[in-house]
């Protein structure tokens, strides 16, 4: 079935000044637009014998239940929809992050806030028939980066999200409620679309939180949908 | 007035940033152990039907230099051009395979099946390819291209026939270094610019 073609004003411009590393990476001519083929309309499926236990739980998955990350625990839960407001079940979520002090472990990460020896930053799951999904981990800190001056990345987790289409594939970022940092990143404000920006930040969400226990913060994610038509599938013009 | 439409917007993409390999290849970021290996790791078993072929290349910036720091997935059928799931698919094939630039050379190497034709809806075949999927720091929204094969007769393809200015249909098309070898760089911007869809 034909994906609707992508509204390219819901997203970033390829470039944007403000993220100087864009400038370079950025295509400077116009992309090939075509209806979806076979290639595009099909992709991967991933069932639940890939996922461990503790898979989404970043706050022991490291450690593998030994010993909990430091920080400030969190529930991070939502749906995954479509554009037509339709679930997307058994898709795969991932997700990855800083540590509580905005460090990343990872091999180029050399911000000199320490590592968390309990804490790895990654995570994955698949959602349920109704297109949910949930985390739980620690709310990652803010970190500074090297962009202009003094740029600040806002507290943010890092979401990869496959569908059930290859040309449905997206990856982006989600902030927290109430940052103050999110009106001064360059990387949040490559999204130009305020309603878009706003659909990127997670509202505190007291009702899935858990008394004396972790926090909840809501994030819907929207995939690319379906053409439904009967009109499908025909030579040009007949 | 009129009936409200009742669809929702995508999601706004965000670039995946320098450290996109903590979640989507956790080994390679330093991260062994959270999953017993990494997901897709291989885009075959050890035994597909077909030609097993290892394409190599770099994705590079508007200056001409390699990025370390890409993240590429790819799509593709098995030899007989049966996507993964479809029925009567090579069970040796997974079609997905993620792979990352070298942190020091910039080099990705994909080692796969060389995938077979498949139609485009008109019902035209299209010549046999690979998609493409690129993310990376500076990129705010994953690029989508295709790989074609230059021993291959491209010349009634649908898509390739779609690009307006003829010389950037090389773009797209891998090239046969040895048997069973090929190579594609991924030109981000500039002279030589690959062509990116939008599908
Ligand atoms: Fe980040």
């Amino acid at each position: 079935m034909s994906l609707i073609p992508r509204d390219r004003s819901a997203h970033p411009p390829a470039l944007d000044p403000g993220y100087k590393t864009s400038v370079t990476r950025s295509p400077n001519l116009p992309l090939l637009a075509l209806d979806s083929s076979i290639t595009e309309e099909t992709g991967p499926t991933f069932g639940h014998g890939l996922i461990g236990p503790l898979d989404n739980n970043l706050i022991l998955n490291w450690t593998r239940g030994e010993s909990p990350a430091i920080g400030e625990r969190i529930l991070l839960h939502g749906r995954v929809l479509d554009e037509n407001a339709r679930p997307v079940p058994n898709t795969l979520v991932e997700i990855w992050q800083a540590n509580a002090g905005g460090r990343y472990r990872h091999v180029k990460d050399s911000y000199f806030a320490p590592l968390d020896p309990n804490f790895g930053g990654c995570g994955r799951t698949l959602t349920d028939e109704q297109g949910y999904y949930q985390f739980l981990t620690i709310r990652p800190g803010a970190y500074p980066w090297p962009n202009r001056g003094n740029d600040w990345r806002p507290m943010h987790i890092h979401m990869s999200i496959f569908g059930h289409a290859f040309a449905q594939r997206l990856i982006t970022q989600l902030y927290f409620e109430g940052d103050p940092l999110i009106a001064l990143c360059p990387i949040a404000a490559t999204v130009k679309d305020r309603g878009q920006l706003e659909a990127l930040v997670a509202p505190l969400d007291m009702a899935a939180s858990r008394p004396m226990d972790f926090l909840a913060y809501k994030f819907d994610v929207v995939l690319r949908g379906t053409r439904q038509t009967f009109f499908e599938n025909r030579k040009d013009g007949m | 007035m009129t009936q409200p439409l009742n669809r929702l917007r995508e999601t706004a993409s965000q670039t995946g940033g320098p450290y996109v390999h903590i979640g989507c290849i956790p080994s390679f970021a330093g991260l062994a152990g959270i999953y017993p290996e990494d997901l897709g790791l291989r885009a075959i078993g050890d035994n597909p039907k077909g030609e097993v072929i290892e394409i190599t290349g770099s994705v590079l910036d508007g200056t001409g230099m390699a990025l370390r720091d890409a993240m590429i997935e790819s799509w593709q059928p098995d030899a007989a051009g049966v996507f993964p799931g479809q029925p009567g698919a090579d069970p040796e094939v997974n079609g997905f395979c993620r792979f990352a630039a070298d942190g020091e050379t910039g080099e990705f190497r994909l080692r796969t099946v060389k995938p077979g034709a498949v139609p485009w809806p008109d019902g035209r075949m299209q010549a046999p390819h690979i998609a493409l999927w690129i993310v990376a720091r500076g990129i705010n929204i994953g690029l989508q291209t295709r790989i074609y094969f230059d021993d291959e007769d491209n010349g009634a393809d649908p898509l390739l026939g779609r690009i307006e200015h003829r010389e950037r249909v090389e773009t797209l098309i891998a090239k046969r270094t040895g048997p069973g070898a090929y190579r594609f760089d991924i030109r981000l911007q500039g002279p030589g610019e690959t062509v990116f869809l939008d599908m």
